[in-house]
C-alpha cells in the first residue's frame, strides 16, 4: 500500500534550504494563482466552466491527464516503496498503466461522445435522470472525497516533512492553506484554470523526474544491472530485493489479496470519475484518443523512471533499520536522492535540487486536490442541482453559482475532516476508491454502451451495489480494525480477510447490474439505445467546442 | 422550433443512421478491435499478477546480469501497453474514423430534411 501518513520531519532541514523550499513554494503558487485569474476572464458559458470550452487539444488534455493521474503518491510513494522493497514496489505502477487500455479502448471516446459534463451525463442519456443522475453523483462525490482526503493528509506531512516542520498545528495550517488554494483554483478558474494548473504540475513533474534519473544513471555509467546490483547489495536483502515477494503475497490470503488489488488498479481507472470528466475538454472523440495516447506515453514514462528513482535510492542512501527513508515509509526517497545527487546534504546543488523536487511534490499535490474538488463540484451542482433538485428548471447562471459554493462547500469539508484524519492510517483510502471506481462505475458505463437490455434499475443497482460492497467489504477488513497497522487500532471487528475488496465487489457490482435489469419493471428505451450507439460511435449531435 | 417537434427530428435522423449498412459496418470494426485485444492485455497483465504469485522461482530466473525475468515481464507490461495504444490508434485513424465522419455528416443531412 503506498503511504504518506505517519511521516516524520526530514532530519534537521537547515534554515537556508528552508527559505529556498519556501520561495519556491511560492513561486508554484504565485504562477497557478496567476494562471487562475487569467482563466476566469475567459469563463462566461456552462461548458467553459465544466468542460474548459471543449476546446484543449489532444497533447493539452494528455498532458492535463496525467497531472490529474499522477499524484504525489505516486511521485513520492511509489519510488520509496521501491526503495524499501525493491522489485515489489514497483507492482504499483503496471496496474496503474494498463488501465489506460481499458480508459482507451472503451470508454474515452465513447463518452466524448455522448456525455456533456459529468459521468451521469452518459447514464442518463437513455434513463430516467433522477435516479440513475442520484446514484451517479453519489459515486463521483464518494470516490471524489476518499481520494482527495488522502491527498489532504498527505499534503499535510509531505509539506511538513519537506519544510522541517514538526508541529501539528503547522501541519493542520498546511492543509488549511492547500484547501484553500484548491477551492480558489475550482471556484474561479473552473475547469480551464484547473486544467492549465495540471498542466503546468505535468510539464514540472515530468522534468524534475527526467533531470533526477539523469543524475542517477550517470552514476552507474547508464548501467542498469550495476544500478540494480547495487540496490540489491546496499538493502542487506541480496537478490530478494529483485524478485517478487517481499512486500506482497507471503501467503495464500497475501496472494489472493495482490490479485485483488491488481483487478482494482486495473479496472478502476476508467472508472474515476476526475479521470472521466477530462475527455469532455476536448473538441471531439478523435482529441479524446490523442490525449490518452498521450497520457500513456507520459504516465509510462513517468514509471519508467521511478524505476531507476527507487532503485538509485536504494543504491546511494541508507534505507536501513532507523533511517530517515525507512521511518518515512519511503515518502522522502526521492527528495534525499536529489540531494544526494546534486551533490550531497551539505552542498549547494543538493540543496537546490531537494527544494526543486519538494516544490515539484508540492505543485503535484495542488493540481490532484483542485482536480478532485472541481468534480464533486460539477457533480453536485449538474446532476443533483440541477437536474433532481430543480427537475432541469434552472438558468445556467443559477447552476454554476451553485457549483461554485459545491466547490467551497467541498473544500471545507475536506479540510475539516483531513484534519483530525492526520493522525490515523488512512493510505488505504486511494485504493479504495479504485475499488469503487471499478465495482461501482465501470459496469454502469460497460452495460450502458454495449447491453441493449440495460435499464434504469439495473444502472442504479450496479452503481449502489458496486459503492456499498466495496466500502462495507473494506469496513470489516484488516485496513480498519484487527492490525496494529489498522485505521482503528482499539478494536477489532474485522471478518473480511483482504484488505482489497475488488476481486469480490467487481463481480458484484456487474452481478447487481444484471440482477436490477431483469428484477426492474422498466423497459429499456430501444429508440433511445439505438441514439446512444449511434452518437458513441460516430459522434453524431455530440456536444461540440464552445464558439467564442 | 417546439422542443418536441426537435426532439421527434432527431430521433428519426438517428434512426436512418442507425439502420445505414455503414453504421453496421462500423461497429463490426469496432467490436472485432477492441474485444480480441482486451481479452489479450487482460490475459497478458493477469498472467503477470499470477507470475508474481505462485511462479516465483520462474520470474527469479536471472536472464542478463542482475536483470531478471520478473523485471523484464514487468518492462514488457510497458512495451505492450505502448504497442497496443498506437496499434489502436492507427486502426480507428484509418478504418473507424473515415466511416465514422461520413455517418455523421449522414445524421447532419437527415436532420435538415
Amino acid at each position: 500500500m503506498i503511504s504518506v501518513p505517519f511521516l516524520v520531519p526530514l532530519a534537521d532541514a537547515e534554515p537556508g534550504n528552508q527559505a529556498l523550499t519556501i520561495s519556491l513554494f511560492t513561486a508554484v503558487v504565485a504562477v497557478t494563482l496567476y494562471i487562475t485569474w487569467w482563466a476566469s476572464r475567459q469563463n462566461r458559458t456552462a461548458a467553459d466552466y465544466y468542460a474548459g470550452g471543449r476546446s484543449f487539444s489532444g497533447a493539452q488534455n494528455g498532458l492535463a491527464v496525467a497531472g490529474d493521474y499522477m499524484s504525489a503518491a505516486s511521485f513520492l510513494g511509489i519510488s520509496g516503496q521501491i526503495a524499501l522493497y525493491g522489485y515489489d514496489g514497483f507492482l504499483y505502477s503496471i496496474g496503474f498503466l494498463v488501465a489506460w487500455l481499458v480508459a482507451l479502448l472503451l470508454v474515452a471516446e465513447l463518452l466524448r461522445n455522448s456525455g456533456r459534463f459529468t459521468m451521469a451525463d452518459q447514464l442518463a442519456f437513455r434513463m430516467k435522470q433522477r435516479p440513475v443522475r442520484t446514484a451517479a453523483a453519489t459515486s463521483t462525490i464518494v470516490v471524489s472525497i476518499f481520494y482527495l482526503l488522502a491527498q489532504m493528509v498527505g499534503a499535510g506531512s509531505l509539506v511538513g516533512l519537506l519544510l522541517g516542520v514538526k508541529s501539528e498545528g503547522l501541519k493542520a495550517g498546511v492543509i488549511i492553506l492547500v484547501g484553500a488554494l484548491m477551492i480558489f483554483y475550482v471556484t474561479v478558474g473552473g475547469m480551464k484554470g484547473t486544467t492549465w494548473v495540471q498542466i503546468v504540475k505535468a510539464v514540472l513533474l515530468m522534468a524534475g523526474t527526467v533531470l533526477i534519473t539523469f543524475l542517477v544513471l550517470v552514476k552507474f555509467h547508464f548501467n542498469i544491472s550495476d544500478l540494480l546490483g547495487a540496490a540489491a547489495a546496499k538493502s542487506g536483502k541480496g537478490e530478494s530485493f529483485l524478485q517478487p515477494g517481499l512486500l506482497y503475497g507471503k501467503d495464500l490470503t497475501g496472494q489472493i489479496d495482490f490479485l485483488s488489488l491488481g483487478l482494482a488498479l486495473v479496472l478502476g481507472t476508467a472508472g474515476l470519475p476526475h479521470i472521466l470528466i477530462r475527455f469532455y475538454t476536448v473538441p471531439d472523440s478523435r482529441s479524446a484518443r490523442r490525449s490518452v495516447q498521450w497520457a500513456i506515453g507520459l504516465i509510462g514514462a513517468f514509471y519508467l523512471m521511478t524505476l531507476a528513482l527507487g532503485f538509485g535510492a536504494a543504491a546511494l542512501l541508507d534505507t536501513g533499520k532507523g533511517s530517515a527513508v525507512e521511518a518515512s515509509k519511503g515518502n522522502v526517497a526521492s527528495p534525499l536522492l536529489a540531494e544526494s545527487v546534486g551533490g550531497g546534504a551539505d552542498s549547494l546543488g543538493g540543496a537546490i535540487l531537494l527544494a526543486l523536487i519538494a516544490a515539484v511534490a508540492f505543485a503535484t499535490i495542488l493540481a490532484v486536490v483542485a482536480g478532485l474538488t472541481l468534480t464533486s463540484a460539477s457533480s453536485f451542482a449538474h446532476d443533483l442541482y440541477a437536474n433532481v433538485i430543480a427537475k432541469g428548471k434552472v438558468t445556467e447562471r443559477q447552476e454554476l453559482r451553485v457549483a461554485r459554493f459545491a466547490a467551497l462547500g467541498i473544500g471545507a469539508v475536506a479540510i475539516a475532516l483531513a484534519i483530525p484524519a492526520q493522525k490515523l492510517n488512512i493510505a488505504f483510502l486511494v485504493a479504495l476508491a479504485f475499488a469503487v471506481a471499478a465495482s461501482a462505475n465501470l459496469p454502469a458505463l460497460l452495460f450502458n454502451l454495449f447491453w441493449r437490455r440495460f435499464n434504469t434499475s439495473g444502472a442504479v443497482w450496479s452503481i449502489y451495489g458496486g459503492l456499498i460492497s466495496a466500502v462495507v467489504l473494506v469496513i470489516f477488513s484488516p485496513v480498519v480494525s484487527g492490525k496494529p497497522t489498522s485505521m482503528i487500532t482499539g478494536a477489532d471487528f474485522h471478518w473480511f480477510p483482504l484488505s482489497n475488496p475488488g476481486i469480490v465487489s467487481i463481480p458484484l457490482g456487474f452481478l447487481f447490474g444484471v440482477l436490477g435489469t431483469f428484477l426492474g419493471s422498466d423497459r429499456a428505451s430501444e429508440g433511445r439505445y439505438n441514439e446512444l450507439s449511434v452518437r458513441s460511435l460516430t459522434g453524431a449531435g455530440a456536444e461540440g467546442p464552445a464558439k467564442h | 422550433m417546439d422542443e418536441e417537434v426537435v426532439r421527434e427530428r432527431d430521433a428519426r435522423a438517428y434512426e436512418a443512421v442507425h439502420s445505414a449498412a455503414d453504421f453496421t459496418e462500423l461497429k463490426r470494426r469496432y467490436t472485432r478491435f477492441v474485444v480480441p485485444w482486451t481479452i489479450t492485455f487482460m490475459v497478458w497483465y493477469l498472467a503477470y499478477v499470477a507470475c508474481n504469485n505462485w511462479a516465483r522461482g520462474f520470474m527469479s530466473h536471472k536472464v542478463i546480469g542482475h536483470i531478471n525475468v520478473a523485471l523484464i515481464f514487468g518492462l514488457l507490461q510497458f512495451v505492450s501497453t505502448f504497442v497496443i495504444a498506437a496499434l489502436y490508434g492507427r486502426f480507428a485513424n484509418r478504418r473507424l474514423d473515415p466511416l465514422a465522419s461520413g455517418l455523421n455528416a449522414k445524421y447532419k443531412r437527415e436532420r435538415r430534411r
